[in-house]
């Protein structure tokens, strides 16, 4: 079993305490009216499936019943933080690649969501993030 | 907006139907086995207190607390504050809810107070008494009793007085919490009052859990 940090208790409680709720940071349109199809359909139906870095809405179910974030590695299930809500994450997907630069292993079978250890695909990669 | 809440006294004198227990029934069908000589932990049941849900901003809810019932707001996760006379109480649930437990008759009378003294405020406050019920666990063994029914740590040293949290217990879920060093105490819903019961019966068996008779308050 994990324990998770929850960032409102402000203590280390028991997974079972806790639902996944999906992912984070999903903004709803401005303006719905003036949104494609093809623009509110992604919005409301299609979700990130990645390999690797994913943040996460979490519920403390059993507990405060707050929902915050979780940043997790979807390959290792290594949760790297917490965070409240309407915060911003401070681990991105840039960690991973950090990390295999410092370890030296090559690009992951099947491709990681960053792929490689080259400064450039570190640069790339915080690129695609801002 | 406060003209337009209804607050009624769920415990008027004039009521005519007679308050049950959640437990009443659970008493009676699962036995109520005295605490014996050799028994390390005693149950009983607190029933018809007054329980509140106080949800809104800390310092609004604080200041009128402080002001209607002399005690203050816990402001740490987790904690838990009692009156002197260990009748009164506020735990926190989460960071924009707190549980306010009373005596029983005196609930009606705190609400209107706290109404009136928060004014227009953003708040609310429902009366959740009829919703859940008291359980005190006492004994040497009481801690031994609620490691094996509950995931949360409950060794003493960490688990310590005027520490409260909602967790998982058994099957179902409990605000479990230490007012002082012999006692501890579980929120449980009504509905589930019956389960927890059974559970503490079976599980405390070992220590030779008995019922607290004195405890039990009959229906007015």
């Amino acid at each position: 079993m994990f324990h998770i940090y929850c960032p409102y208790c402000e203590e280390l409680r028991e997974e079972e305490e806790f639902h996944p709720k999906g992912q984070a940071h999903i903004a709803r349109p401005e303006e719905p009216d003036a949104c494609s199809d093809e623009e509110w359909g992604d919005y409301l139906f299609f979700r990130d499936n990645p390999r690797g870095i994913h943040h996460e809405m979490w519920l403390h179910a059993v507990g405060c019943r707050k929902f915050f974030n979780i940043t997790r590695n979807t390959v290792s299930y290594e949760i790297l933080e917490t965070y409240k809500m309407g915060e911003q994450p401070t681990v991105g997907a840039e960690h991973l690649a950090r990390e295999e630069k410092t370890s030296s292993v090559q690009a992951a079978e099947g491709g990681q969501q960053t792929v490689g250890a080259s400064d450039a695909a570190l640069a790339s990669v915080k690129g695609a993030q801002a | 907006m406060s003209n337009s809440i209804h607050v009624y006294d769920a415990r008027a004198d004039h009521a005519t139907v007679n308050a049950e227990s959640p437990l009443a029934y659970s008493f009676q069908s699962s036995g109520m086995p005295a605490p014996g000589e050799e028994g390390r932990a005693v149950v009983g049941e607190r029933a018809f207190l007054g329980h509140l849900i106080l949800r809104g901003g800390a310092i609004v809810l604080d200041e009128a607390l402080r002001e209607v019932l002399g005690i203050g707001l816990p402001g740490r996760p987790n904690s838990l504050t009692v009156d002197a006379d260990g009748q009164r109480s506020v735990q926190w649930l989460s960071p924009d809810e707190w549980l306010l437990i009373v005596p029983g008759d005196e609930t009606f009378g705190l609400e209107t107070r706290l109404r009136a003294h928060l004014g227009g405020s953003h708040v609310a406050i429902v009366d959740v008494s009829a919703g859940q019920t008291l359980i005190e666990l006492t004994g040497e063994a009481a801690h031994e009793v609620l490691m094996k029914s509950t995931v949360y740590d409950v060794d003493p040293h960490e688990f310590t007085v005027g520490k409260g949290v909602t967790t998982i217990f058994a099957k179902t879920s409990v605000i479990l919490r230490r007012p002082d060093e012999s006692r501890w105490e579980l929120i449980v819903r009504r509905s589930f009052a019956d389960y927890v019961y059974r559970w503490l019966l079976d599980a405390g068996e070992e220590y030779g859990i008995g019922v607290a008779r004195e405890s039990r308050h009959e229906p007015q």
